[in-house]
């Protein structure tokens, strides 16, 4: 219970000690409060990683909630103040309503309240808590470096960098209270202070559109938030409770309508269609807030939730209807994700895609889908965070972060291209974990026994396909050489050493996770599986065999071939230009003698996937399904 | 003995040729010469090819092509020069832009004379360069071997 | 002797393995053989008389005794990794894993294939890779809508399992092998699917995303290819296995002849058309299948 305990408030109190104006007092802090976290989270999960789930009554829990009422009054003000600041109408609205509804709750219905165990832990949660702990404190300790250099290179926005480390810190407090917290009115706390986190975090930069965008995604999750509580407070009204383990102990008596609140709050949070809107626009922030948001934190928080009701939904037309939403916010992002030139805008719709297929695995809720469920999470976050912080690097270092300006990167930043390539693979590559996990997705849809299943694996089939495209087609822009470039070798560091150990480690943990994916399965999800449904899943041998046998291909393969090569002599060789090159590699001779420098571009095949035609489509047929999901019928 | 005569392909490039002599190169794919009979591939690439195949005289503009094609063909490679005008400039040689031959900017292994140059011609040339290309080969075996 | 005894004696005393060595020894002198029959019947649809049956061999060891022409130096790793996948992926396939994961190996042996063009920056290769990459958009969802009608209509994802089941899959899955016979034009390379590089002489992208690849390199591609065949013959016996073996190797090589022909009476079609029709076929007739099995419940 201690590290439990230490976790939630540890971050919390490092964060207000961020505060202090020192820069370098603040990197300090960072650093050691980081590596603090990453240890106890390290300790904690080799510990009890193998014990069975733990649940804790706290003596002072009653006056705890007393506490959070009062914290979660005085910062729904302060967010409230903010909002009218700004002539904001719809989020004043909705969190005047959300206090409304608290104080309800807190006349009517607290002094009932007799909760057993506040916090608890099981396998899950740890992973969460590892994904948060590792991840997450990784991303603040890369902050330190791109922090700065963000301020060089934005001089217009002021430099309040202590409050934004502040704010992160908060957030991965939150973010450890979310997935510690039994009480699920604690739960909802906790999950408020994200979405206030976040807002802070997206309109870092107080431009028009980043506070534009910040207000949307408080609107939304706002939202969400409000129909989380009026769900818990239906909840406890009539099954007397509030407890989660009790509630999914409830499984095949208890109403679907509080789990389709609840779970809609899940949804917004994950950036599902109709709501994905707000993961977009938070790309205007700063990247480490992108990488916070779209890997360990907040995305994963919906998700955690869906996979935590996930028993529950398990053959209902609620399940069926988040799964259908997960399933087309899978296929349909990724379809946009092939029209976008943006680096970072292709990451946030993959993110969203590979979201959809967790919130579809959640809402099958059949013991494999929810195995390959967490395997996704964990995947996608440690991948997807690579991805966003490498990206960050190349952004700050070419000035950009189109695509097609990243030609010859592998010469120009050697160093991140490897990590990008190592993340990009990361993400599609088999025998790396996404592609694992949604290869886990598609058998455990195959099993389940209703017209859902062929749809979904319809979906998985196009959605698969569409994925290799956009991220191949990323892959091989990078990787493309010549010899003008290869001259021009880069000038002065990529990054600096914060840096450069984020990205070291995210890369490590990429293909160390893959490598120990049967070991993850066997001591950690498999246990959790099995105390929830009584039976349990995990890879075949023979499948495992294949595995290790790609694995190794797939990562010594390209490395001994390139060590041999290095030793070779060999004739460097013009391209084919239909015999028109001139003296250099890339310039060839047009028509009238006119030298013309080669370009090459990707498709991106606007006229079928385009954005905006597709964002329309999806956002309706999900209106549909998330409007049958909120009926409730079983 | 080596597969190189068995699969001659080539690589089929006008000069400033009248047409005539490449409307007869590719009569020879037609099912009446049929050179694919001796694993002739007309390729459209000089990386796969080992046969240049050249129709027309060199002049100013098209020099550096012929040469850029040469040097992107793999060894060991042989050059044909088919018909007159590619063997000497032809009654183009006179021209005020034009070089001559083929053998005035890179080597030339056969000459197939003609006007234009007939298929059966063109594929004897063919053939006979399969046997340079052998004597190639085996030259740069023996260099590799010292 | 019947399949199933040769398959129950394969699975009962492990020798798998040993057929996935057959495999991969022997699968390049099938793919070759089959090649230079393809080579034979597509000049006699043309009245020609065409090469001899060994050709594709020949101009292989051709091949292999030239000077190769790298671009840079990781050209040759990525064409490397690219036989050494194909060759996993076929013989993971005939020593009975899981035909899911095996399909993500070939996708990988693809990648790399597309990487290999992609890393020269030369157009013609980098249109063929994206024209490549297009294609496996393109028929990728039938292949996965496939696999798991097979697994619909027999529990298991293995090859041997399939066999074994004694199931007629062709006639559980008759829209699904409709499906497959369309893509698998673009898995053999025909026209008019060939966008990426052709057999044929000339195309629009010269030798598309094999432009840049010379000598050994381009041997080691043509290679690949005879194992990728073989790997497609394995998963169209499947749907012929419930009948005599023989019968079904019949098929099997007449739905190769029905690919020459199509090869030989069509011209090369626009990207457009690849994708689109690949993917409605794959919803209608895959898709369509799926469905009616799951709603009839056929078992």
């Amino acid at each position: 219970m201690e590290f439990i305990i230490f976790l939630i408030i540890f971050p919390f109190i490092l964060s207000l000690f961020l505060l202090i104006p020192s820069e370098k007092l603040r990197n300090v802090l960072v650093r050691v409060g980081s590596g603090i976290i990453i240890g106890t989270v390290i300790i904690f999960a080799f510990f009890y990683l193998n014990k069975s789930p733990m649940y804790f009554h706290l003596e002072i829990g009653k006056i705890l909630d007393k506490i959070l009422f009062g914290s979660e009054f005085i910062i729904g003000i302060i967010i409230l103040a903010i909002c009218i600041k700004h002539k904001k109408f719809l989020p004043s609205l909705f969190i005047i309503l959300h206090l409304i509804i608290m104080t309800y709750y807190e006349i009517n219905y607290a002094h009932e309240v007799k909760v057993d165990s506040y916090l608890y832990f099981d396998q899950f949660s740890i992973i969460m808590a590892l994904i948060i702990g590792i991840i997450g404190t990784l991303v603040c300790v890369y902050a330190i470096g791109y922090m700065k250099d963000y301020h060089n290179h934005h001089k217009e926005v002021k430099d309040r960098s202590n409050f934004f480390f502040f704010i992160l810190f908060a957030f991965l407090s939150a973010m450890f209270g979310v997935v510690f917290s039994n009480d699920i009115h604690w739960m909802h706390f906790f999950w408020e202070i994200t979405t206030y986190c976040s807002f802070i975090l997206i309109g870092y930069s107080k431009t028009e559109e980043a506070t534009k965008n910040a207000f949307h995604a408080l609107n939304l999750n706002m939202l969400g938030g409000l129909v989380f509580s009026i769900g818990f407070i239906y909840l406890f009204a009539n099954y007397h409770t509030i407890e989660l383990n009790k509630i999914i102990a409830l499984k095949g008596t208890i109403a679907l309508l509080p789990i389709a609140l609840i779970c809609f709050a899940g949804i917004v949070k994950s950036a599902q269609f109709p709501f994905s809107s707000w993961l977009l626009g938070a790309m205007v922030a700063p990247t480490p807030t992108s990488a916070l948001l779209h890997s360990s934190t907040m995305v994963k928080a919906g998700v955690f939730l869906l996979i935590k009701f996930s028993p529950l939904l398990q053959n209902t037309v609620t399940g069926y209807m988040i799964a259908i939403i997960g399933g087309l916010t899978f296929l349909f992002a990724a379809f946009i994700a092939i029209s976008q030139k943006n680096a970072k805008k292709v990451l946030a719709y993959s993110t969203i895609s590979n979201l959809g297929l967790i919130v579809a695995c959640a809402g099958i809720g059949s013991y494999e889908t929810v195995w390959a469920a967490i395997f996704l999470i964990i995947f996608h976050a440690i991948a997807k965070s690579l991805l966003f912080i490498s990206v960050g690097v190349v952004e700050h270092k070419i000035g950009s972060k189109d695509i097609e300006d990243m030609d010859n990167l592998m010469t120009r930043l050697p160093q991140t291209t490897i990590f990008i390539v190592i993340g990009i693979s990361g993400m599609f590559i088999a025998p790396f974990g996404m592609l694992i996990s949604k290869w886990a997705a598609l058998e455990a849809f195959v099993n389940v026994h209703s017209i859902i299943s062929p749809i979904l694996i319809l979906i998985i089939s196009y959605g698969g396909a569409v994925t290799i495209f956009f991220w191949t087609k990323w892959l091989g822009k990078i990787i493309s050489i010549n010899n003008v470039e290869q001259s021009k070798m880069p000038v002065g560091k990529e990054m600096d050493f914060d840096q450069w150990i984020s990205l070291f480690v995210h890369g490590v943990l990429t293909v160390l996770t893959c490598v120990a994916f049967p070991l993850i399965s066997m001591f950690a999800i498999e246990p959790y599986i099995h105390s929830i449904y009584n039976s349990s899943h995990g890879l075949g041998r023979s499948n495992v065999i294949i595995m290790i046998i790609m694995v190794m291909l797939i990562i010594l393969l390209p490395l001994i071939l390139m060590t041999l090569q290095k030793r070779k002599q060999f004739h460097q060789k013009e391209v084919y230009m239909g015999g028109r090159n001139v003296d250099t590699f890339l310039k060839f001779e047009g028509s009238m003698g006119v030298k013309k420098e080669l370009n090459n571009k990707n498709y991106y095949l606007e006229k079928y996937f385009n954005e905006k035609k597709i964002n329309d489509l999806g956002i309706w047929l999900s209106l549909v399904a998330i409007i049958i999901m909120l009926v409730g019928i079983k | 003995m080596s597969f190189l005569k068995k699969s001659p392909w080539l690589i089929h490039y006008d000069g400033s040729s009248c047409n005539g002599c490449d409307i007869e190169v590719l009569a020879c794919l037609t099912p009446v010469y049929d050179i694919e009979r001796f694993g002739i591939i007309n390729t459209g690439n000089p990386k796969h090819a080992d046969i240049f195949l050249i129709t027309g005289s060199i002049n100013h503009q098209n020099e550096p092509i012929v040469k850029n094609i040469y040097n992107q063909m793999p060894n060991p490679k042989v050059v044909v020069a088919v018909g007159i005008c590619a063997t000497s400039g032809g009654i183009f040689a006179e021209c005020y832009n034009v070089k001559g031959g083929v053998d005035k900017v890179i080597p030339v292994d056969v000459y197939v004379p003609g006007c234009a140059a007939r298929p059966e011609s063109i594929i004897d040339g063919v053939v006979k360069a399969l046997g340079v290309l052998e004597e190639k080969y085996k030259n740069i075996k023996k260099k590799d071997h010292h | 002797m019947n399949l199933n005894d040769i398959i129950l004696a394969i699975e009962k005393n492990k020798i798998s393995l040993i057929v996935a060595l057959v495999y991969i020894i022997f699968a390049p002198i099938i793919g070759g053989l089959l090649a230079g029959i393809d080579r034979i019947i597509t000049a006699r649809m043309q009245n020609r008389v065409g090469p001899p049956l060994l050709q594709p061999f020949y101009d292989v060891f051709k091949l292999f005794s030239k000077k190769t022409m790298w671009i840079n130096r990781f050209q040759g790793p990525f064409v490397f990794c690219h036989l050494i996948f194909m060759i996993c992926t076929g013989a993971l396939f005939f020593e009975g894993r899981d035909i899911l994961l095996i399909i993500f190996m070939l996708s990988v042996a693809s990648i790399f294939f597309i990487l290999a063009a992609y890393c020269t920056s030369s157009p013609f290769s980098i249109i063929g890779a994206e024209r490549e990459l297009l294609l496996i958009m393109a028929y990728e969802p039938m292949i996965l809508i496939m696999l798991v009608g097979f697994y619909k209509v027999v529990g298991s994802f293995k090859f041997y399992e399939i066999i074994l089941s004694g199931k007629h899959l062709i006639l559980y899955l008759p829209g699904v092998f409709l499906g497959f016979l369309y893509v698998l034009t673009i898995k053999f390379r025909k026209s008019p699917f060939d966008l990426s590089y052709s057999h044929h002489a000339h195309q629009e992208i010269t030798k598309g995303i094999t432009t840049d690849l010379s000598a050994k390199s381009l041997a080691v591609i043509e290679i690949s290819h005879w194992y990728e065949n073989v790997f497609l013959f394995g998963l169209i016996f499947i749907f012929f296995s419930s009948f005599n073996w023989i019968l079904a190797i019949i098929i099997t090589l007449f739905v190769y002849f029905f690919e020459i022909l199509i090869d030989n009476t069509y011209a090369r079609v626009k990207w457009e058309w690849v994708l689109k029709s690949s993917w409605a076929v794959a919803l209608i007739a895959g898709g369509g299948n799926i469905i009616l099995l799951y709603l009839l419940n056929i078992k």
